[in-house]
């Protein structure tokens, strides 16, 4: 009964109190890529452990392995099966599949509404000699339209007009990041989390930590070609430029508290230093640690019963 | 057989055409108005059919030849985009990855301070 009950205590420690600590803690703005490591160990060892947990107690009955009680199982021994298994091995089931379909439907639907805002973009945007593409609004913008043969960069007529050259370079820098660093990829992961689980507020916060945290490490790819001052400027620039969108005002309803936190805490970074290598190597060894433990649990008595 | 690159650029000019009058266009207007690039009929109609298909042209078959309009105007379509980028949109992560967020005056106030500059 070690199994599951190890795996609960996990599930139960990953879905809230461990992530609602990262969250709080200041550390991830100096190494976000170490940050964003763990976060991503949290979420699947987090579903992981939860999925095991119901499926280890709904086995428990018919012997210590998980595969050896599984045949057991459907060898016909189904009529042994207690309520309570039963009903765990279902949760384990619908988990699951609640969990798959959410990411496959957050997947979709984001290609579909990303092929969407590109239709509009070629249509309302001219290309520029660089490849990326000017859009006439006066509205300072710049963002990446990441997709998986072509992506595109728009950058706003009223962004052109705001900024310089370098920092204009430094928001072209930042979107190169996103898009050979993949962060696309990273954020559908959290979107279907937090799909999925919509009742857990830490969904929300952890889809924003790492939506941050992205952030942040395309600022530092940036800051490898322009210097930090330049970076700063064209953060608080176009920050400040867009709290004037000239098309529709009503565009403006969110933001507020969460973008003025997301502005302050990437200028405030650029004046730490990044965390030191063995500090940051730990963070990742945890990372590492935390994907094990749920595997270990669920794979050692199915080993030790083939040995 | 046009590239997709032309075809993209092909589709911005005639919703220009379109999108800058209120009267409904055949192809042989638009052939007219694009003149200058010598393109044949059927490349117009073409590209008038795929941007009917995704929402951004209505023909109407009640005359021959049939005549096409713009769903929405340009400034319609603008702030539809804009939406989306600026955040207004409900789920505004979903698609794109934005240099940043919106702030209110005196925020931005807050940091130029900061920058000291």
């Amino acid at each position: 009964m070690i199994a599951p009950i190890a795996l609960a205590a996990l599930a139960v420690l990953l879905a809230w109190p461990v992530p609602v600590l990262l969250a709080r803690s200041r550390w991830p703005s100096r190494s976000p890529a170490a940050a964003l490591v763990l976060w991503q160990a949290i979420a699947i060892a987090g579903g992981f452990s939860m999925i095991g947990a119901l499926l280890t107690f709904g086995l428990a009955p018919f012997g210590p392995d998980p595969l050896t009680a599984t045949v057991t199982l459907l060898m016909g021994e189904v009529d042994r099966i207690e309520s309570w298994n039963a009903l765990a091995l279902c949760g384990a089931a619908l988990l699951t599949g609640h969990l798959l379909l959410n990411l496959v439907l957050t997947v979709v639907r984001s290609e579909r509404q990303r092929r969407r805002h590109e239709q509009l973009v070629r249509l309302l945007s001219s290309p520029l000699e660089s490849g990326a593409r000017l859009l006439d609004s006066p509205a300072p913008v710049a963002y990446c339209l990441p997709g998986a043969l072509n992506t595109i960069t728009v950058v706003s007529a009223g962004l052109i007009d705001l900024l310089d050259d370098s920092e204009m370079q430094a928001v072209i820098e930042h979107e190169k990041a996103h898009v050979t660093q993949r962060h696309d990829v990273v954020l559908v992961l959290f979107r279907a989390w937090q799909a999925s689980l919509p009742w857990f507020p830490i969904a929300f916060r952890a889809q924003r930590e790492v939506g941050m945290l992205v952030e942040m490490l395309a600022d530092d790819a940036a800051r490898r070609s322009v210097p930090d001052g330049v970076l700063a400027r064209a953060i608080v620039l176009v920050g400040a430029g867009q709290d004037r969108p000239a098309v529709e005002p009503a565009a403006v309803e969110w933001g507020g508290e969460a973008s003025i936190t997301e502005l302050s805490a990437r200028l405030s970074r650029l004046e730490r230093a990044p965390l030191p290598r063995p500090l940051e190597s730990l963070v990742v060894v945890a990372a590492v640690a935390l994907l094990a433990v749920p595997t270990v649990l669920l794979a050692v008595p199915v080993v030790a019963a083939l040995l | 057989m046009l590239s997709m690159a032309t075809l993209g650029e092909l589709e911005r000019s005639i919703m220009e055409l379109l999108w800058a009058t209120d009267e409904s266009l055949s192809a042989y207007d638009l052939q007219e108005a694009l003149a200058d690039r010598k393109l044949a009929s059927t490349t117009i109609l073409t590209v008038l059919s795929r941007l009917e298909n995704k929402g951004f042209v209505m023909r109407s078959r009640d005359a021959r030849p049939h005549q096409y309009r713009s769903a929405a105007t340009r400034e319609e379509h603008m702030a539809d985009l804009m939406h989306e980028v600026l955040g207004g949109a409900s789920d505004r992560t979903a698609v794109l990855e934005r240099f940043v967020g919106q702030v209110s005056p005196e925020e931005a106030e807050t940091l130029r301070r900061l920058l000291g500059s």
